[in-house]
Order: structure tokens, then sequence, then C-alpha cells
């Protein structure tokens, strides 16, 4: 096996973020998209067997067994309007935008008049969903394609109507001209009459990030009005006419079994219908108000199993791992080079534990969804990270076929990974079957706190030998339970052993904002600290003498420049670093803390960011992320955890579990480093997986202690 | 139980049908369709549900619409002149002070209080009045600046006026 990991694959092996789609062929009838669109011109775009492959996450699966499927299409109607279909979701990361900004720039009209159609399983092709940071490196790449078509269609319209050679004509501005002889028509004047379709799936000639106007440039989020105006509808700000509120009755504790209800005096409220399936009881009523004075007036008695406490989680990890393979298929161990050699000729050998709290999304928005049935036919308007795959849980849940299900997203109050789920969607949804009427439930935050998942917790097991000289010779990585995105070490070590060691979990877990990425940084780059202590090397050096990756090098040296590593310190103040790739970004993260010397309260008072994923599309909305995620990146950082006992939630609201505030934030400082040779990579995630340990670091270096556990002093330091 | 049959909601006397107890918010969302003003922990700790009562910031969501009376409510809805953006309005969207912005609402309710009773915040001032106020994109750096953009713009049109 070859020294040198590779670790610039696509896809680190991952068993949280995915579940298995349904691969299929999405059938278009044009006739009826016309019918439904109007005339005009449509664009089809195919996603080439190299997207489909990325996009399902289907890693081991060679590429030819999948079918091509549709990726995007694109619209210009009579009235020379553009619309985009795509059936990714807005969840806050600005996505609407940016991708209005690819086909602006490719279709050559204003950003304000694309009108993008997302995340409604009726109207958008197929899509697994909205994570894994995929939508800028796959579904961009797809709708420039479909302008760029839509485009070249239009001049050879042109071109016909002025009998004249296409390729001196010219589109800008809406409008295809002839720069000889001036003439010029407008898209919707091509337009119309038209009932053309065209498909387009070989790789198109796209402009080239040298040469954007378009994208490259900061895009002000669209419909922005919207949102300052509180005008726009969210999901659990839907109404139909004759809607009903819905509420669920919550078991005890997780995993419990009903085994008595007495629901009488809820059903003597007017206007209340229990509905009670199974495990499975909820109500109906007028008002939200009347549904939670009627579940609360239900009697119910449960059964359930002892249950493990965050006390001894991390125990119960170690002793629940499962060894061997993930059971999920994905590649779970990397080895490399003789580890136990290497161990056993280093000048000086260290090892160390780590460990990661369950921590929660806790989107402001809580899960909610409308349903409405009509006949056999449902639809949902919910707030999910998969349309598709909520679509999936509900034919199965009412055991239906999937075309009678429609599941529309309404831009959405965040999710972070927190919503690929459709609970309220098919909570609301048997509801609704029950009342015979439309039918809405929101969570309550209690709700989300409890019922929805969290990001893993995990155990972390590092040990590795250095020479004097600072290069690390042996590096042995095991990751319990945590996950295995990030796991790979982007430093150049001729002996590892890498390996993921799935676990039984306690508690209900999930996808997360950057996933497991976190905690390996975490794990890593403080482990990397404290080898350049060992071998008396400052931590920056120690990190560039082990690295010879040149996008990741210019990270650290450009987030150590603006930060001004190396300079002399306050007393109680203390600086770190940490760094890493993920999902084809480049981080690097210094931090400044200030530990008060008499309280031990650890405040961080400045962060320094660099990052490189290409080439920018909106420098702007890629700063809004990097900042974002070093907030939310503080949260897990400092102070969050969920704690548990017996199968209940104890801290699941926001009195009892802290999330950052206004008085949390440092001073952020962000580098952005814009590669134009490079294709652009998604940023929701990657920017935060520096900050953890870029914390630790500089808490080390201001006291002298050394924390391996996430939340690192979710009580401050001891005094003194 | 007692009944609210009239509030007072963005200067215009709404007829309601509410119980005494039920929240203000739902009454807004619900009874009012008025859903500009958010849901987000139900205990007045988000920030999410903020509304002025009588020029006050108040969290809706733990506020007893029997307990509003006549007093004046403003909630997002009643915050532009017609087409013309409230200065904060305008200054969010020039500092993107939003990513889902689904904690916007009450974060500019909140900050017109401030500014009405600060016209020249600090950082510092801002930051300690926005606590209560959870913003979980982290658009907080972005929120501050916004505040202070409003404040300039709000200042400078009053030296206009002459006020």
């Amino acid at each position: 096996m070859s020294g040198k990991p590779n670790f610039q694959i696509p896809l680190e092996p991952e068993r949280y973020e995915l579940t298995a789609s349904p691969v299929y062929r999405f059938e278009v009838d044009r006739r009826e998209f016309f019918k439904f669109l109007g005339a005009g011109i449509l664009i089809v775009g195919v996603l080439n067997n190299a997207h489909a492959f990325q996009e399902s996450g289907a890693g081991k699966r060679p590429d030819e067994s999948l079918p091509k499927e549709i990726g995007a299409w694109l619209h210009i109607g009579e009235n020379g309007a553009v619309t985009v279909y795509t059936g990714k979701v807005e969840v806050g990361q600005n996505i609407r935008t940016s991708l209005s900004q690819c086909v602006a720039e490719e279709l050559h009209v204003p950003v304000s008049k694309i009108q993008m159609v997302m995340g409604d399983t009726q109207l958008t092709p197929f899509d697994m969903g909205t994570f894994g940071s995929r939508t800028t490196p796959t579904m961009s790449p797809q709708l420039r394609k479909v302008a760029a078509a839509a485009r070249d269609l239009l001049i050879g319209l042109a071109a016909t109507e002025w009998q004249t050679d296409r390729k001196r004509l010219v589109a800008a501005d809406g409008k295809v001209t002839d720069p000889e002889t001036k003439r010029s028509v407008e898209y919707a004047v091509l337009a119309k009459g038209q009932r053309l379709t065209q498909t387009v799936s070989e790789e198109a000639p796209l402009i080239p990030a040298t040469q954007w106007t378009v994208q490259g440039q900061s895009s002000p989020k669209v419909d922005g009005r919207e949102f300052v105006t509180g005008k726009h509808r969210y999901p659990s700000d839907q109404k139909l006419p004759e809607m009903l509120h819905g509420k669920i009755l919550r078991p005890g504790s997780f995993g419990a079994t009903l085994v008595s209800i007495d629901a009488h005096e809820a059903q003597q409220i007017p206007g209340v219908t229990v509905v009670h399936d199974g495990n499975f009881v909820g109500v109906v009523a007028p008002t939200a108000e009347i549904a939670a004075r009627a579940v609360s007036a239900i009697r119910t008695e449960w059964k359930a199993e002892p249950q493990p406490s965050n006390k001894e989680l991390f125990e119960y990890l170690k002793k629940n791992a499962t060894e061997g393979k993930d059971p999920t298929g994905d590649a779970s161990r990397y080895e490399a080079g003789s580890v136990e050699k290497a161990l056993a000729s280093a000048d000086r050998r260290l090892q160390q534990t780590y460990t990661v709290s369950y921590i929660a999304h806790a989107p402001l928005e809580p899960r909610a969804a409308l349903a409405q049935w009509s006949g056999d036919n449902l639809t949902v308007w919910t707030g999910t990270q998969r349309p598709f795959g909520v679509r999936s849980e509900l034919a199965e849940a009412f055991r239906i076929p999937e075309e009678r299900v429609r599941v529309l997203m309404p831009d959405t109050g965040s999710g972070y990974g927190g919503k690929h789920t459709g609970e309220a969607a098919i909570e609301a949804a048997r509801l609704a079957r029950a009342a015979m009427r439309p039918v809405k439930l929101v969570w309550t935050r209690e709700e989300e706190f409890t019922w929805a998942y969290f990001r893993p917790a995990g155990v972390i097991e590092v040990s590795s030998g250095v020479r004097d000289d600072g290069t690390i010779a042996a590096w042995e990585f095991h990751n319990y339970n945590s996950g295995a995105s990030g796991i790979r070490t982007y430093y150049d070590i001729t002996n590892q052993r890498i390996e993921f060691h799935p676990a039984r979990s306690p508690l209900r877990q999930g996808s997360y904002r950057a996933l497991a990425a976190t905690a390996n940084h975490f794990a890593r780059e403080s482990f990397m600290d404290e080898l350049a202590h060992l071998v008396n090397m400052d931590p920056l050096d120690f990190r560039l003498k082990n690295l010879k990756n040149e996008r990741l090098r210019a990270v650290f040296e450009a987030a150590a420049k603006k930060f001004g590593w190396g300079r002399a310190k306050a007393a109680g103040r203390g600086f770190g670093m940490g760094g890493g790739f993920e999902k084809s970004g480049n981080v690097a993260t210094c931090a400044e803390v200030a530990v008060d010397q008499k309280s031990g309260e650890v405040k961080v008072v400045r962060v320094v960011t660099a990052f490189e994923c290409g080439a920018i599309v909106n420098p702007d909305n890629l700063r809004n992320q990097i900042e974002g995620s070093n907030i939310m990146g503080l949260g897990g950082a400092l102070f969050e955890a969920i704690e548990f006992e017996n199968g209940r939630v104890l801290n699941g609201r926001f009195s009892r579990y802290r999330v950052p505030r206004f008085s949390d934030i440092p001073v952020l400082e962000t580098v952005l480093l814009d590669r134009r040779d490079i294709p652009s990579a998604g940023a929701g995630e990657c920017p935060m997986v520096g900050l953890a340990p870029a914390i630790g670091n500089a808490i080390f270096a201001a006291k002298g202690v050394r924390l391996r556990s996430l939340p690192l002093v979710p009580n401050g330091l001891q005094a003194g | 139980m007692a009944q609210v049959t009239k509030l007072n909601v963005n200067g215009t006397l709404r007829t309601i049908d509410a119980d005494a107890d039920t929240s203000l918010l739902s009454v807004l969302r619900d009874h009012l369709d008025l859903t500009g003003s958010k849901y987000g922990c139900g205990e007045g700790q988000c920030g999410a549900c903020t509304v002025l009562i009588d020029g006050s910031p108040r969290r809706s969501c733990i506020t007893l619409v029997g307990a509003v009376g006549q007093k004046q409510i403003t909630t997002i809805e009643g915050l532009a002149q017609g087409d013309r953006l409230h200065p904060l309005q305008e200054a969010f969207l020039e500092e993107a002070a939003m990513q889902c912005a689904y904690c916007t609402s009450g974060m500019i309710m909140t900050a017109v209080s401030l500014l009405r009773a600060n016209p020249n915040p600090s950082a510092a001032d801002i930051s300690h009045s926005m606590e209560g106020n959870i913003c979980r994109c982290g658009t907080h750096p972005r929120i501050v600046a916004a505040i202070q953009k409003a404040a300039k713009a709000l200042n400078h049109s009053m030296k206009e006026s002459g006020q």
C-alpha cells in the first residue's frame, strides 16, 4: 500500500449523512410541461453519471450501473420570464441566490429576472437532498450548463430568423444582438409561440471563472425584502382553509411502548379528535391551544427498557463498538506502512483520548408540517433538507405510491443537517387523514430538542511517534461512533492506521453540519498541538514540516499572518490554531482566548479564519457562511452538550441548553483565498472544523491546561 | 373563560375572539394571520416572537392576550411605511444580516426599541440589549453592524427633519 495518503477523494466514507435513495429515471412528459408552464423554451439538464454517482453517495456502486438522471430544468416563457427548477432547497445558506447567479451568468440575464422553483417534488427533478456541501459543486455546474444551452438555443433561433451566421451573434442582457447590423431581439420575442425542448448532457462549454462577471461578485439575498418585512411564509406559517391544528402525545422516554391509554376526557373537549394508532397518539383541534390542552388530558402508561445516561456515555460507546466493517459498507479502515515498527523506532511517543458529546442542531424554526389529503393524494408543506426523501417516507408510512405524494419545501428556518427526516410530515398527515381536514403541526422547542436527532457523540484515540526533528513517523487514529467524515489525515505520514468503529448509540443520531469532521479535526489538531509541544516546536512550524499540500499550507500561512501568530500575548491570554480539509475546502483557524483569573471563565476574543474553496461564487455570502460556521461551532466547542438519562433529555430547552449569544461572539476576521483555477466547492461546513481545536490549543497556551473533551468548558476553567 | 374581542395592532383596532389566556403570539399568527412574529421556544428565551407593546419589546409567546388590553401592539408587519422600509429593515438588507432569517423579525423589533432608548449605541450596548435574541445561523456581527448603520441613518433623518 502506498505510504502517501490520497485524502482528496470526493467523498469521505460517511455513514450518517445519507440514506439509501430510490434510483430511478424521471420521465418528463413534455406536453404536460408546456401545458403547465405555457409555451416557450424548455432546457432539460441530464446529470452525467459522475454527478449522479456523487450525489447519491452510493460509494461503491460502479458508474455504469446508474441510470442517467435529470438534474434541473429551465424554462423561458413567452414573456421572457426565466424559471429554473431544482430539487435543492433553501435553508439560509443562500443557494437560491448563488444558483441564480450561475444562471444569470451563462444566460446573460439579470439575477432579478430569474425565478427559482426549489424542492417541490411535483415540479422539480428528483434530488437526493441538500447536504454535504454538494449544491455548489454539483448543482451549480448543472444549472450553468442548462443556462448555457438555453443561451445557445436562443442565439440559434435569432440566427435562423435573421438568416445569418450564429457565430457573429452575441447574447447580453436578455437579448441576442448582431453587432454588425446592430439588430437585436429580446429572449421573450424568440420564445414566443415556441414549444422547443432541448436536453443537455454533454459537457457544454462554460464561461471560465476568470471571466465571470456575475459570479465572483457579492449578490444580495434574493427575496431579502420578504424576510425583513415578515412576509415570507416559512413551513410553520403555512395555512389552508378549514385547517385544524395537531399535537402529538410523546412517550415518557425513548423507545417506549404504549401499555394503556385513557382519552375519554380529551374526547369530551369540543372540536377535538383523538387519534390512536399503535404507539402513535395525537389530537386534532380547532386551535393549537386546545390541541395542547387535549393532549395533556390524555392519560397514558408506557413501558421502556432502562437506558444509559450521559455520565456513562463514553464507556458505553467503547463497550458497544462493533469491530470490523462498517455495516453501511463504507471503507472504515485505512492502513499504510507499519505503525508498530515506526512507533518502536520513534524518538518520542504520545497517546491521548478525546471525546465529543451529543449536541442538538436547534434550528430556530422547529419541525413543522401542513398536510392535506385529497382522496388518496397527499400534499405536505414541510421544512426538510430532503423533500424527495420525505416523500418516500410518507409513501411508505401510508402505503401509497410516491406519485400520490407531493412534498413542498418553503424556504425554511434553517437545518444544519438536522432536518433530513420527515417526522412532522408523517404525523401531520396521519392526523389529517383521521380528521379529513388539512392539519398543521408545529413541534415545540422541547420536541425539537428531544425527538429530532443529535450529532453523534464519540471517543477518539490517537497515538503517534515523532522524531526529534519534528517528523511524524507513526499515526494511529480510532474513532468510536462519531463518524468517519474527515477521519483521514492530510499530514504526510508514512506509517498510519486509521479506523472508524461504529457503535450502538444510546440516542438517535444523524447528520449535522460538518458531521464527524468537527470531532476528527478536534482530536487530530489538538493532538498536533500536543506533539508540537512534545518536540519543542512552534505549532505552526510543526504542522508545516509535516504538510506538503499546497492549498492547506496556504490557508495555514494566511491565517497565521493575519492573526499575527508568534507575537507576544498578555497574561491570561492564549493563542491556538487548528485547520484542515473537508468537503473540498481548506481552512485554517487561529483563536485568541482570555481566561478570567478569578472566575475561570473562558472567552474567545478573536478568531481569524483563512478559507479556500476554489473559485468564489459570492464573496459576501461566503464570509457570512464562514462567520456563521464559527459562531455555530463556538457552541459545540465551548458549552453545548445534551444531558440525558434513562431515555429522557434533561436539558431540552433554550433556558437549559446554552447556545451562542451576542456576548459570546468574538471579533471574527476572515481571509478568503480565491482560486479561480479550481472548481467551486461548497462552504457551509468546512469552515467550522478548525475552531474547536484552535480554542482548545489557545486555552492550553493561556493556562497550561489541556482539555480533550467537547464541549471544552461547559462550566469554565477551575479558578486560579 | 374571559374572552378578548379587541386588539390594537399596527395602528388598527382588530376584532378577535380569543380566550384571555391565549398567548399573544398565537392570536397574532393564527387569528390575525400576522405570521412575521415567530415561535422559537415558548419560554421567552429566544426573542423570535418579539413585538412592541406601547413601544417596549415583549415576548409575545409568554404574553397572554388578556393582559394586553387596549395597548398598542407593533409587529414586524407594521414597521414599514407603505413601500418605505424602516431604516433597520434597510440596514439588515444592506449588511446581509441574516441567513435563514427566521430570527430577523424578532431582532429588528428588539433593535427598534433599543434605538428609541439609545440613539447612539456602542457595539457593547447592542450586544447587551440583543442578548435575549438567538440567531442560530451566526449572523450576530452583521446584526450589530446593521443596528449601528440604522442608528446613523435614523439620526441623520432626524437632523434633516429638524428634530
